[in-house]
C-alpha cells in the first residue's frame, strides 16, 4: 500500500488534531502528542533502513491528477532517508525540548500545528518524486517556516524576519518553479527519476543552462547560501526549538537535498562545478568571517550554520565531477567528497541542534544570551558545559568528535580540487587556501562560543535571573544528540555503511556500485589534511587570544550601511514605495473609475477577440423568427431599463431592474431552459433583498454633476459594451470561436447515471470546477461578514505600529 | 399610521413549508430533472430571507439557532473532503459513482455520491446568502 505517502500525510492530519487536544485534553501536555508522532514515523523510517541499505528503492505511485502529469509519486531511497530521519529524529527530540522550553501560557496549539505542518511539508520535499508535488512541499516548508518565525508576532523584530525570510525563499522558489517548467518543456517528464535517465540527449539544449542556474537559485535561497544568507540571521527571532529545528537541522537543508538530489541530472556539466562550488565557498568563508563580530549566541549560530551550509554545499559541487566525461575511473575519487558531505551534513545536525539547544537553555535561565553580559557558567552549569564543549568541539573540528572526521574528509576533497585543470592553477590552488582559513575563523568563533559563556568571570547583576541548571527536560535532547556526536567518532563506519553509502547510489545512479562509499577512519596517517588541522588548531588560538586587538577591523570592512542588509532594506522600502504611487494612480476609491476598468478590459478583450476572427459575421436569416409574445416581453424590458435612467427615486430602479431580471428568466422558460429559469427566478428574488437591505445605508438618489468629459467617456464605453454583447449573443451560433463541446458529455446517462447533463456537468465531469467555486463563495460571504463586523472603530489602535 | 403585518405572517408561516418542500424537492431531482444543490440552497435561502422580512430577526434566531457561517463552513468541508473519497478507492480526485438499490418503500432508487457533494454546495450557499445578508442588515 502506499506507506510512505501516508508518512507525509499524517503529520498534516496530527495537525488538525492538535488544536482539538489543546482544547479537549487539559492534563497532558499536547507536545508528548507530537512527540508521539513524530517517534512512531522515525522508529517506522528506521525499519527500512536494513533493506535501503541492501540497496533496495521504494517507489509508490498515487495518480492525482493524471491529465496533468501530476501524481503524487513517493521515492524512498538512501538520500531521501537520510533526510527523513533527520526530520523526524530531531523533531522528537526538539519536540521534549520545546514541552520544557515554552511557557503553558503560549498558544501552544498554535506552535505544534505549525511545527507538524513543516514536519509533513518536509517529508513531503524529500520523498516527492514529482517535480510539481516538490514545489509545492518546497513553497510550505516556507509558509510554515514563515509562520513559525512570527510566533511571537506582537513584536516588531519577530514580523520582519519572517517577512524577510519570507520573500527571499519565496522568490528563490519561484525561480525553481520556472526552471521545473523548462526542465518539463525539455524532457516531457516530471518525474525526477525519468529526467536522470533521458537528460543526457538535452544537455545542448538551450534551456539546460537556464534551468540548472533557476533551480540553483531555488536551493540558494533556502539553504541560506551567500548572497542570500541574510534571512537566516532575522529568522533567529523565532523561538529557540524553531531555531534548532528548522533553521539549523532540517529545512535549510532542503537546498543542500536539492542539489544533492540533481546532481545526476546535471553532474559533470562545468557551469554547475563552479556555481556550487564557489558560492559554497564563500558562503563558508563570509559565514565564519561574521560569526566571530556577532555579540548574540543565537546570531553566531546562525552564521556559523550559514557558514556550514556552505561547506556542505562546496563538498557536493565537487563531487559533480565525477559525473564528468561519462565515468572515468580516476574521477570515482570525486564522489567520496559526496559522502563527506552527506556525513558532514549529518554531524551538523547533530552538533548543532545540541548548540541552539544549549543557547535556550542559558536564554531561558539567565534571560539574556549576550555574550557581553554571560561569563562563568561553567561551574554553574556544568552539564550545559559540558555539552557544549562537544558541539563546539566538534563543529570546530577537533577529536574526538565526529566533526573532526568530515572535517579531515573536507580538507581531502578540497585538496582533490587541486589536481582539476578546468583553470589556471593559481586559482584551483586558490579554493583550498580559502577553505583552510574559513576552517581557522570557524575554529575561532567555537572558541568564542565556549570561553566566553562559560569561563571568564560570573557578572550576575547583568543578568535577568542567577545562574543555575536547567531542568532535566530541557537537558535531556540536547544530552542525546551530544551522544551521537561522540559515538559517530568512534563508530562512524556503521552509519556510513548503512546510511550514506546508499544515499550515494542516489547521488550517482551512473556509478556502479562497487566504486561507492568509503572506510572512515580517525587515524590516517600523517598527512596533509592532519597538517592543516594542526594549523587551524594554532592559528586559530592565536586569533582567539588577540581577539580584542583586531576585532576593530569588522566596523572599517565591513559598515553597516553597505551589507546586503542594508541592500535588502532599502530596495524593500523602495518597492513599497513605488507600488503605492503605482496602486494610488488607479485605485482611486471612485466606483465609477472601477466600472470604466472592468468594461474597457471587457471590450479590448472581447470586443478585439470578435474582431480579431472575424467571429462577429453572422447570417441572422437563419434564426427563427421572433414571435409577438417575445416581442411583448422585450419591449417591456426595454422601455423597463430606458426609464430606470429616468425616474427620480431609488425604490423604483431598484424594483426596474428586477424586471429586467424576471424578464429574463422568462426568456428561459420560453426557450425551454428550465433549470436556468429556476436559478435566475430565486437570484433575482434574493438580490432584490439584498438591494433593499443595502438601501438604507445608500446616500440620496440625485442627479449627478460630474465632468463632461467623463460623461462623454461613460456614453461610449456603455454604448461599447452594449453593442458588444449583443454581436456576441447573435454571434454565438455560427460556432466560429469554438467547437461544440456538447458531444463530449452526451453519455452522461452511461458515465454518472444523469439524465440532468447540466448537473453531471456540474457536480461529476467538472466537480473540481465546482468545488473551487463553492470554496471561492465561501471566501466570499466570510470576507463581506469581517468587513462588515470586524471593521476597526474609531479610536482603536491599529495593531501594527506596536 | 400603526403597520400591522398580521396577515402577511400568517401567510408566511404556512408558505415557508411549502417553499422549503420545494428545495427538498429540487435538490433531489437535480440528478435526473431541473434543480440541485445550488438552486436547492438558494430556495432555503430565500425561504428564510422571507421568514428575517416578515418576522424579526431575533425571533427568527430564536426558532432557527444556527450559526450561518458555520454552515457554510461545513458545506465547504463535505464538498472538498468527500473528493477525498474517490482516493480510498485508487480512482482520482473528486470521481463519483453511483449504483442503484432496492429500498424499502422506494423501490429501486439510484443512489450517488453526487448527492453528497451537492448537499455541501446546498449548505454553502445557505449559508453564505444568509450570512451576507444579516450582516449588511444588522449592521445599522
Amino acid at each position: 500500500m502506499y506507506t510512505v505517502n501516508l508518512a507525509i500525510i499524517i503529520p498534516f492530519l496530527a495537525a488538525m488534531i492538535v488544536p482539538i487536544i489543546y482544547k479537549r485534553i487539559k492534563g497532558i501536555h499536547v507536545g508528548w502528542f507530537v512527540f508521539l508522532v513524530s517517534t512512531a514515523l522515525f522508529l517506522y523510517l528506521v525499519s527500512y533502513i536494513p533493506n535501503i541499505a541492501s540497496g533496495e528503492t521504494y517507489l509508490y505511485t498515487f495518480e492525482w491528477i493524471p491529465s496533468y502529469n501530476i501524481n503524487f509519486i513517493t521515492y524512498l531511497d538512501g538520500l531521501s532517508l537520510i533526510f527523513a530521519l533527520l526530520i523526524t529524529g530531531i523533531g522528537s527530540l526538539v519536540t521534549i525540548y520545546s514541552i520544557y522550553y515554552l511557557s503553558s501560557e503560549e498558544n501552544l496549539s498554535h506552535f505544534y500545528t505549525y511545527l507538524l505542518l513543516f514536519m509533513g511539508a518536509m517529508l513531503g520535499v524529500v520523498f516527492s518524486d514529482n517535480i510539481m508535488v516538490l514545489y509545492v512541499f518546497w513553497e510550505l516548508t516556507s509558509i510554515s517556516s514563515f509562520l513559525l518565525i512570527a510566533f511571537w508576532y506582537h513584536r516588531k523584530s519577530s514580523r520582519d524576519g519572517a517577512q524577510k525570510s519570507l520573500l527571499i525563499t519565496i522568490s528563490g522558489g519561484f525561480g525553481m518553479l520556472v526552471g521545473f517548467i523548462m526542465l518539463y518543456v525539455m524532457t516531457g517528464t516530471m518525474s525526477i527519476r525519468e529526467m536522470i535517465t533521458t537528460i543526457s540527449g538535452f544537455h545542448d539544449h538551450p534551456l539546460f543552462i537556464p534551468a540548472m542556474l533557476l533551480i540553483l537559485l531555488g536551493a540558494f535561497t533556502k539553504s541560506a547560501q551567500y548572497p542570500f544568507h541574510i534571512w537566516l540571521p532575522t529568522a533567529m527571532e523565532a523561538p529557540t526549538p524553531v531555531s534548532a529545528y528548522l533553521h539549523s537541522a532540517t529545512m535549510v537543508k532542503a537546498g543542500i537535498y536539492l542539489v544533492a538530489r540533481f546532481t545526476p541530472v546535471f553532474g559533470g556539466e562545468l557551469t554547475w562545478f563552479w556555481v556550487v562550488t564557489i558560492v559554497g565557498i564563500i558562503t563558508l568563508f563570509w559565514g565564519s568571517f561574521n560569526a566571530i563580530r556577532q555579540t548574540d549566541l543565537k546570531a553566531l549560530l546562525a552564521y556559523s550554520t550559514i557558514s556550514q551550509l556552505g561547506m556542505i554545499m562546496s563538498m557536493i559541487g565537487i563531487s559533480s565531477v565525477a559525473l564528468r566525461h561519462g565515468h572515468s575511473m580516476n574521477m570515482v575519487i570525486y564522489t567520496q567528497a559526496a559522502f563527506a558531505a552527506i556525513f558532514h551534513l549529518i554531524n551538523h545536525s547533530t552538533f548543532k541542534g545540541a548548540l541552539f539547544m544549549v543557547v535556550g537553555i542559558v536564554d531561558h535561565e539567565l534571560g539574556t544570551r549576550d555574550i557581553r553580559r554571560l561569563g562563568g557558567l561553567a561551574t554553574l552549569m556544568p552539564i550545559t558545559f559540558t555539552i557544549s564543549i562537544i558541539g563546539s568541539f566538534s563543529m570546530a573540528g577537533l577529536p574526538p568528535f565526529n566533526g573532526f572526521l568530515s572535517k579531515e574528509m573536507f580538507f581531502t576533497s578540497i585538496l582533490s580540487v587541486r589536481e582539476l585543470h578546468f583553470t589556471s592553477e593559481v586559482w584551483m590552488g586558490l579554493i583550498p587556501v580559502v577553505a583552510w582559513a574559513a576552517s581557522i575563523l570557524t575554529f575561532v568563533y567555537c572558541m568564542i562560543f565556549v570561553f566566553k559563556t562559560f569561563l571568564g568571570k560570573y557578572q550576575e547583576e547583568k543578568l535577568e535571573h542567577p545562574a543555575h541548571e536547567a531542568p532535566f527536560g530541557m537537558l535531556f535532547s540536547p544530552i542525546v544528540l551530544g551522544l551521537f556526536v561522540i559515538l559517530i567518532f568512534f563508530f562512524p563506519n556503521v552509519l556510513g555503511n548503512y546510511v550514506i553509502k546508499p544515499a550515494m547510489y542516489s547521488i550517482f545512479p551512473q556509478l556502479g556500485a562497487e566504486d561507492l562509499g568509503q572506510h572512515v577512519s580517525a587515524w590516517h596517517g600523517f598527512n596533509l589534511e592532519l597538517k592543516m588541522t594542526i594549523g587551524v588548531i594554532v592559528f586559530g588560538a592565536f586569533l582567539f587570544i588577540f581577539l580584542r586587538h583586531w576585532k576593530g577591523l569588522y566596523n572599517w570592512i565591513l559598515p553597516e550601511k553597505l551589507s546586503f542588509n542594508a541592500l535588502y532594506g532599502n530596495s524593500l522600502e523602495l518597492i513599497e514605495k513605488v507600488s503605492k504611487i503605482i496602486t494610488n494612480s488607479y485605485m482611486t476609491g471612485h466606483l465609477r473609475d472601477y466600472m470604466v476598468y472592468i468594461y474597457i478590459f471587457f471590450i479590448i478583450a472581447v470586443g478585439g477577440t470578435l474582431l480579431n476572427t472575424k467571429a462577429f459575421l453572422f447570417d441572422i436569416e437563419q434564426y427563427s423568427t421572433v414571435t409577438e409574445f417575445e416581442w411583448l416581453i422585450t419591449i417591456a424590458m426595454i422601455i423597463a431599463a430606458i426609464s430606470m435612467l429616468l425616474v427620480k427615486s431609488r425604490l423604483t430602479a431598484i424594483l426596474l431592474n428586477s424586471v429586467l431580471g424576471y424578464g429574463v428568466s422568462i426568456f428561459f422558460v420560453i426557450f425551454r431552459a428550465p433549470d436556468l429559469a429556476l436559478t435566475q427566478t430565486v437570484i433575482e428574488t434574493v438580490t432584490t433583498v439584498l438591494f433593499l437591505a443595502a438601501y438604507y445605508f445608500l446616500p440620496e438618489w440625485k442627479k449627478e454633476d460630474s465632468k463632461k468629459r467623463s460623461k462623454i467617456v461613460n456614453g461610449i464605453v456603455s454604448v461599447a459594451v452594449g453593442v458588444i454583447f449583443t454581436t456576441i449573443a447573435l454571434a454565438v451560433q455560427n460556432g466560429k470561436l469554438f467547437e461544440s463541446i456538447s458531444s463530449f458529455y452526451e453519455n452522461a446517462y452511461e458515465l454518472a447515471g444523469a439524465t440532468n447533463i447540466v448537473n453531471a456537468i456540474l457536480g461529476d465531469f467538472r466537480a473540481f470546477d465546482t468545488m473551487l467555486e463553492v470554496v471561492v463563495l465561501l471566501i466570499a460571504g466570510l470576507g463581506v461578514y469581517t468587513f462588515i463586523k470586524l471593521k476597526a472603530r474609531k479610536g482603536d489602535n491599529p495593531l501594527e505600529d506596536k | 399610521m400603526k403597520t400591522n403585518n398580521v396577515i402577511l405572517r400568517a401567510v408566511v408561516k404556512l408558505v415557508v413549508f411549502i417553499i422549503l418542500t420545494l428545495a427538498v424537492y429540487l435538490f433531489l431531482s437535480g440528478h435526473h430533472s431541473p434543480g440541485g444543490g445550488f438552486i436547492g440552497g438558494l430556495v432555503v435561502a430565500a425561504a428564510l430571507v422571507l421568514l428575517f422580512v416578515s418576522f424579526d430577526i431575533e425571533t427568527v434566531r430564536g426558532a432557527i439557532p444556527f450559526d450561518f457561517k458555520k454552515v457554510a463552513a461545513l458545506g465547504a468541508f463535505i464538498s472538498v473532503t468527500t473528493g477525498f473519497g474517490s482516493l480510498l478507492f485508487g480512482e482520482p480526485f473528486l470521481s463519483q459513482t453511483f449504483a442503484y438499490f432496492d429500498l424499502p418503500f422506494f423501490g429501486e432508487t439510484e443512489l450517488t455520491t453526487v448527492t453528497i457533494f451537492e448537499a455541501g454546495v446546498a449548505l454553502v450557499v445557505v449559508g453564505v446568502v444568509v450570512t451576507i445578508i444579516l450582516s449588511i442588515v444588522e449592521d445599522v
